[in-house]
């Protein structure tokens, strides 16, 4: 009971603070009443009678302290004290508090919007039951993998995933999907949704319960089950139906069939991927019907699902392996695809599966950014250092114009430790302030940086909204920057000698010169900074324009991809579809402006492709090459503008029927050691898994272009013609290339379509743009890297010129007398600038050193440059040099024009 | 300054609970009694009285009560509460102990 009684009292001090003061003071002062009505009792004067008191009382002042020291809150009293008091002093010096809050809010808010974007990308866990437990089935090796792939992910074909589901027993569950974008309009141009093929225990294996209706279960999934449902995202149901309770039942159109809506997940829940957000799943037995061109359930050869376990419990991970390592023989075994081309089968049989974590779901969207985030995070907090680099500058300024409030302060019995802390708590009020508005900022900002990483009109999704770890984050980084640039200045405030103080109230020589030493390594350090960000956004930049000027052999200009659904729900057999389409491409050729069209297969850049071992028969297998193939129509260089330098193009006299053709490319007949004249010769290329080994005649050698990816070197390529192809699929991709402006070549190939078919469908883009956002890492790095850099150079100047004022007003006097003596006033200039430079050098110098070292983390990144390129560090040292001097020469100007009487006199 | 003179360094607070012990009093009364009792030896800088009555206030040892003197004035009287005394019972035991293990160290020969 006791603690209850002391509890409460300490509460009625706290809250009757006030209350207990004056009760304290009424005390005393009926103490001294009575001695002092004593001590007249006793003979003395009324003076007298009073100093008697005064004097047996003690100091009553300190002992009313004393005693409210028991109460156990003076701590909190001393607190708001530093707190008011700090607000004042901020409010007092707008100037400064906006500066430093400002630049601390850009440090903080672009730190934190970074570390926003690699916690949801890599730090947490998919939004399942404890993710831990989940591993990703996959090939340990993918040597021999022959067939479709179609998925960024390691994936399974659908056989061997079956076969595991029914025979596994080292999970307690597994899960499969697929993804895919289903057309969710009826007719017209489709919009899309994001949809997943799921195994039937998919949604139960991770422990996602439906929100509405329910889940699919095993029972679901089953061979001909046909459109048993869709179970959609709590985003698809507030977007698309309102987010009305009523929607169990509802229909949706996928890809022109009706389906009801059985169920509705959980807002958390945005698939397994992430960057992206699913709308839409169903069974993976859905497939046979969604896809017009047949089914992939029994294809062997068709890698396409994700396939993920979640452990047993007690069970490790490396028990897990021994497993799967067990059952995969029988697996494969059980699952060879009889169109297997002969060569890979012996690797087919030696596949074997194994598990690795995946409680942080797959994203493509993470491995290809996770490194650049780590070094544009790497970049923003150096730009927080600058900024608290400069802050600390400031207050140093500060703390040496309020050194004579320092010194009275200490001299009428102020502590140290409170100076210190009375110090610190201004740095706080600002460090405080810095990370609210950045946390503000970090918001606007991420949200830019998610856009920036998407596509046009399909950015990626990322659950952004700030957890733990980012406060945790914000905070941390608040408290830090709090003590990088308050602890310093407040340990040199607090460093006061009152004797020394006070003798030269005014101006201290010696004691500030060292001072000063402190704030010029400040400024050398800045400078260094700076120029690891400036040569940064130089790489960055440079590497993206070297990028943009690469040859690729093809030029993007005036050229337009039409992407076109023309067999889905128009009904032509294969026989009819070249024509059909050759039919098409006469007609836009004729269109004003068109210069040349086409159909391309893979677009170059793209990132998709096709590769196969080709050879010259006859000979030995060593001299085997792997090439990339793609199949165009007749006219598609003439469209990309690629140079045919011997033989023919394909011509509609190249039919299915016809001796087979290909045209291929110089780096193709040099590897093949054909020389420059090819034509005519004849190379195999190997079995796949839909066509046998055959022969193809050379009929045609076109200049090398980049397929993949601008980074590339050349490879080797074969085109083939689709006019050869006897199975056309149901979409073509186009490239038009017109002298005509974009929108109305766009606007006219829409009318000759809508003119052939209502039933088809298409969508166009300019290839230049196409390109662009292959190259959205480059870009994004470039334009960040670009703004920090600037920020740096402008953060950095402006501590210099902090400096360099605080020098010249030092030394006013000095240079009054120097003019006075005889000295010129450029004199007085170059020795100012003199002394700019002399801080400047060694910082850039360091710099240099720092930048060639940190670059080395960005090699990878850069294209065209070495990350030590003596160009991009001299144009830096330069730039950052001319902003700096800049910065001093202001200051220098001002030593320049002292007036010698003005200086004399006030000394 | 902060120390009571001549005080060894805790007996304060045993001099407090002992001297309300009887009857509540105020800080001036606390303070003139210990004077009075130790017959002038013990001299209490009055002042000091107070952070110690506030400290064994919190310690809730002691409770304190405002009521009117003699004289019409308003005074704050403490007097002592049941842990108080026994946190008393507790001091002089030890206090007893203390001073007799040093008075037969001073006083053998």
């Amino acid at each position: 009971m006791l603690w209850i009684r002391r509890f409460l009292l300490r509460l009625q001090t706290l809250f009757r603070r006030h209350r207990s003061a004056q009760r304290l003071n009424d005390e005393v002062q009926f103490h001294l009443d009575v001695q002092i009505v004593e001590n007249l009792a006793a003979g003395m004067s009324p003076q007298e009678a009073r100093y008697a008191a005064m004097r047996i009382f003690g100091n009553p002042t300190f002992l009313k302290e004393e005693a409210r020291h028991t109460w156990g809150w003076l701590w909190l009293e001393h607190l708001a004290h530093d707190f008011r008091h700090g607000l004042r002093a901020l409010r007092k010096n707008f100037g400064f508090t906006a500066v430093a809050v400002l630049t601390l809010a850009l440090g903080i808010g672009a730190n934190t919007a970074i570390f926003q974007l690699i916690d949801a990308l890599r730090l947490r866990a998919i939004p399942v039951k404890e993710p831990q437990q989940l591993f990703t089935v996959q090939l340990a090796s993918t040597i021999g993998v022959r067939g479709d792939q179609a998925s960024r992910y390691p994936v399974l074909t659908n056989p061997v995933w079956e076969k595991l589901r029914d025979q596994q027993d080292v999970f307690s569950g597994v899960l499969a999907w697929g993804s895919n974008s289903f057309g969710l309009t009826p007719a017209g141009e489709g919009r899309l949704a994001q949809g997943l093929f799921v195994s039937g225990d998919f949604f139960h294996v991770l422990g996602v319960r439906s929100l509405l209706g329910r889940v699919f279960t095993a029972s679901d999934d089953r061979p001909g089950c046909g459109l048993p449902g869709a179970v959609v995202s709590y985003a698809f149901w507030q977007r698309e139906l309102g987010g009305d309770p009523s929607a169990i039942g509802h229909k949706l159109t996928l890809n022109n069939h009706p389906v009801e809506i059985i169920g509705v997940t959980p807002p958390g829940f945005f698939g397994l991927e992430v960057g992206s957000s699913y709308d839409v799943a169903v069974p993976i037995c859905s497939q046979a019907v969604l896809w017009s061109e047949g089914t992939w359930l029994d294809e062997g050869t068709v890698w396409w699902l994700n396939v993920m376990g979640r452990l047993k419990p007690g069970t490790t991970p490396e028990k897990a392996n021994a497993q799967l390592a067990v059952i995969s023989p029988a697996i494969f075994q059980a699952t060879l695809p009889s169109n297997y081309p002969g060569e890979s089968v012996k690797d087919y049989l030696k596949f074997k599966l194994e598990a690795v974590p995946g409680a942080s779901g797959v994203s493509w969207l993470r491995d290809q950014y996770s490194e650049s985030l780590s070094l544009l995070l790497g970049t923003a907090s150096l730009v927080l250092l600058i900024a608290c680099a400069n802050l600390a500058n400031l207050m140093l300024a500060r703390a040496t114009t309020r050194e004579h409030e320092f010194t009275v302060r200490f001299a009428i019995g102020a502590s140290r430790g409170r100076l210190i802390r009375h110090s610190m708590t201004e740095s706080l009020l600002l460090a405080l302030l810095g990370s609210a508005l950045g946390l503000f900022l970090a918001g606007a900002l991420s949200k830019f940086l998610v856009a920036s990483l998407g596509m046009e009109g399909d950015a990626p999704f990322l659950d952004l909204k700030p957890d733990w770890r980012l406060l945790a984050f914000t905070f941390g980084l608040a408290s830090l920057t709090c003590i990088l640039f308050g602890l310093v200045p407040a340990l040199r405030a607090s460093r006061v000698s009152p004797a020394e103080a006070f003798k030269s109230a005014g101006r201290t020589a010696t004691a500030s010169r060292k001072r000063f030493g402190f704030r010029q390594g400040l400024v050398v350090s800045q400078v260094a900074l700076s120029l690891v960000l400036v040569v940064g956004a130089l790489l960055f930049s440079g590497s993206l324009r070297n990028l943009l000027a690469v040859d690729a052999g093809f030029s993007q200009k005036g050229v337009v991809i039409a992407g076109l659904d023309l067999f889905r729900r128009l009904n032509v057999p294969y026989a009819g579809r070249v024509a059909f389409k050759q039919d098409l491409l006469q007609k836009i050729r004729a269109l004003p402006g068109v210069v040349s069209a086409a159909e391309v297969e893979i677009l170059p850049l793209s990132g998709n492709g096709t590769i196969n071992e080709v050879w010259i028969e006859g000979t030995n297998p060593g001299s085997r090459l792997d090439s990339l193939f793609n199949s165009v129509s007749d006219g598609y260089f003439k469209a990309m503008g690629i140079a045919l330098l011997a033989g023919r193009d394909f011509s509609p006299q190249d039919t299915v029927s016809s001796p087979k053709v290909a045209i291929v490319n110089q780096t193709f007949a040099r590897k093949l050691g054909l020389g420059t004249s090819p034509i005519g010769k004849t190379f195999r290329r190997q079995a796949t898994p839909s066509e046998p080994e055959q022969s193809f005649e050379i009929v045609g050698l076109v200049a090398d272009t980049k397929y993949s990816s601008l980074r590339e070197e050349f490879r080797p390529i074969a085109f083939l013609s689709t006019s050869q192809d006897p199975r056309p699929g149901p979409s073509a991709q186009l490239v038009i290339r017109s002298a005509a402006p974009i929108a109305e070549t766009v606007s006219n190939v829409r009318g000759l379509v809508a003119q052939a078919s209502p039933l088809i469908t298409l969508g166009f883009q300019p290839f230049e743009t196409t390109i662009l956002e292959g190259l959205t890492r480059e870009r994004l790095m470039a334009k960040v890297s670009g703004f920090f850099g600037l920020l740096a150079a402008l953060i950095a100047a402006v501590g210099l010129y902090g400096v360099m004022s605080y020098l010249v007003a030092q030394r006013t006097n000095e240079f009054g007398i120097r003019v006075a003596l005889g000295a010129q006033r450029a004199d007085v200039l170059s020795l100012v600038l003199r002394n700019a430079a002399l801080l400047l050098a060694p910082g850039l110098a360091l710099g240099a050193f720092l930048s060639v070292a940190a670059a080395q983390a960005a090699r990878a990144m850069l294209f065209g440059l070495k990350p030590s390129d003596p160009g991009v560090l001299v144009a830096a040292i330069t730039g950052l040099g001319l902003v700096a001097l800049l910065a001093s020469f202001l200051p220098a100007r001002r030593a320049m024009r002292v007036d010698p009487m003005v200086a004399l006199r006030y000394e | 300054m902060g120390k009571p003179n001549d005080l060894v360094q805790g007996t304060l607070d045993l001099l407090i609970l002992k001297t309300i012990a009887l009857e509540p009093k105020h800080g001036w009364a606390i303070a003139k009694r210990i004077q009075q009792i130790s017959r002038e030896v013990l001299q209490v800088q009055q002042g000091s009285l107070y952070p110690a009555l506030h400290r064994l206030e919190q310690k809730a040892w002691i409770k304190a009560k405002w009521k009117e003197t003699e004289t019409g004035r308003q005074a704050k009287f403490y007097s002592l509460t049941a842990a108080g005394r026994a946190q008393l019972e507790k001091e002089a035991a030890n206090w007893s102990r203390l001073s007799a293990a040093i008075n037969l160290v001073v006083e053998t020969p």
